[in-house]
Formats: structure tokens, sequence, C-alpha cells
């Protein structure tokens, strides 16, 4: 398999992702949405560094790994906040910061 | 049909699929369960480049850690609301014009550039490559990252502990 395919099937799964992320209403359904984007970057990353023979890419694959993953733990631990302070998840109603 | 071409299509198949239920699923427990569907086919994708150190981090930290916190938020926000909470998306054409349109584009660009139809073979042992990379050359960003790590950890449980 060549590299663009691999390409081709990240781009697919960032776009499912980015439509998530569009037509979520649940806050935790836009952080799925997300989860789903970034994983297709680091298919990407992957892809890239062995086709182009250099392992700094999955170097940097392990830290982007670690870096969502936090994002992830921290995303979830807000919407649980806000869910305590407005009892609600759905983002429409999260508009605490509109002017 | 080589063996790896099927197993990249069968692979391209399952996380497409399980993509595709984690953002159209009604119920939202049942998304994070094909996302976890959806982060082991990507571990699959991984093994298929070679890159097996991390379809065994990709399978710890994402299918291992990510969903387990995200059912943690479900069951918690679904049990203290007390009733199921309504999974209908809007905006699905907007949505739809915009993924497809960004897919396009990339497809679109990708096809203009000659890219790289073999791989250079395996030499030597990846994950030990990888350990001597982390820690020499990139000592430095491995102790920022965890750092990172303790304190969005410590961020995550100061947020989510329990109000007294």
């Amino acid at each position: 398999m060549g590299l663009q395919a691999y390409l081709v099937l990240a781009a697919a799964v960032f776009c499912i992702g980015l439509f998530g992320v569009i037509s979520r209403r649940n806050a935790i359904g836009i952080l799925l949405g997300i989860e789903l984007m970034l994983n297709a970057v680091n298919i990407n990353l992957v892809a890239f560094a062995r086709f182009s023979g250099d392992l700094t890419g999955l170097v940097f694959t392990v830290f982007t790994i670690c870096i969502t993953v936090s994002e992830a733990a921290l995303g979830l631990a807000i919407v649980i906040l806000l869910f305590r302070v407005r009892r609600t998840v759905t983002a429409d109603h999260l508009d605490l910061l509109k002017g | 049909m080589s063996l790896e071409t099927v197993a990249f299509a069968c692979l391209s198949a399952v996380l497409v699929g399980a993509a595709l239920a984690v953002v159209l699923s009604k119920n939202l427990f049942h998304a994070v369960l094909w996302l976890a569907l959806a982060l082991t086919g990507t571990a699959g994708v991984f093994l298929l480049l070679e890159a097996d150190f991390l379809a065994a981090v990709q399978l710890l930290l994402y299918a291992g850690g990510v969903v387990t916190v995200a059912v943690f938020a479900i069951v918690v926000t679904e049990h203290l609301v007390g009733e199921r909470i309504s999974q209908t998306n809007r905006r699905l054409a907007g949505g739809a014009i915009v993924s497809i349109g960004v897919f396009a584009l990339i497809v679109s660009t990708l096809a203009q550039r000659p890219l790289a139809t073999a791989r250079p073979a395996m030499t030597g042992d990846l994950t030990k490559m990888l350990g001597e990379n982390v820690l020499t050359q990139f000592v430095l960003p491995f102790e920022l990252l965890a750092l990172l790590m303790v304190a969005a950890l410590l961020a995550a449980i100061y947020f989510a502990r329990p109000t007294d």
C-alpha cells in the first residue's frame, strides 16, 4: 500500500470526526468527535514517518498520543464540572461567556 | 492482491464504519463503544505500518484510558440528570457539506502530489530505536511531557472532585 492510501484513510476519519464536532449537541459527543480527529492526525504522522524512513515522526506520535489523552481527561472533567454547575451537557446551553 | 492490501481494506472498512457510528449513533454510550472499536482499528493500522510499540501505546492509553473516562463522564451526567439525555444531531446538512468539502480538498491536494508508493524496509528493532531517541535527543520534551501529564491529570481530579 502506498502512502496515499493511508493519507486518504486518515482524511476520511478526520472529516467524519469534523462532522461529529459540528453536528453533535452533547458536549461529550463533541469531545468524541475531537478524539477521532486527533486519531486521524496520529495515523498521518506514523504513515509519513514510516514512508520517509525517519524515526522522529514516531517519537512525535508518542508525544501527541500522550497530549491528546491529557486533553481528553481534562475535557471530560470540565464537562462533569459544567454539568454540576449548570445541570446540562448540551453545548448550546453553555453560554456563560455570551456578552 | 497481497496480504497487506487485504488487511488494509478490512482495517479501513472497520475504521471508517466505526467512526461513522461514533458520530451518528443515537445512544451516546454506544458511540463510546464504537469509538473504542475505531481506536482499536487505528492500532491495527499502526501494526500494518510496523509500528508495534505505538499500537500497544494506542491500545493502552486510548482504548483503555480515554474510553473508560468517557464512559465515566456519561454515567455520571446521565445518573445525575435522572433521564436519558437526548442525542439528536442538528445541522446535519451543514456538517455534511463542510466535512465532505474538507475531504474533497484533501484528496484533490493529495492527488496532485507525487507520493511514495513503497516504504523503506525496517532495519533493527523499532521499539529499541524509539526508546534510545526518546531518552537522548528528545529527553527534554519527554520530561516536559511527563510534567504536562501530571498537571493535566491533577487538574482533572481537582475539577471532578466531589463537592463538600
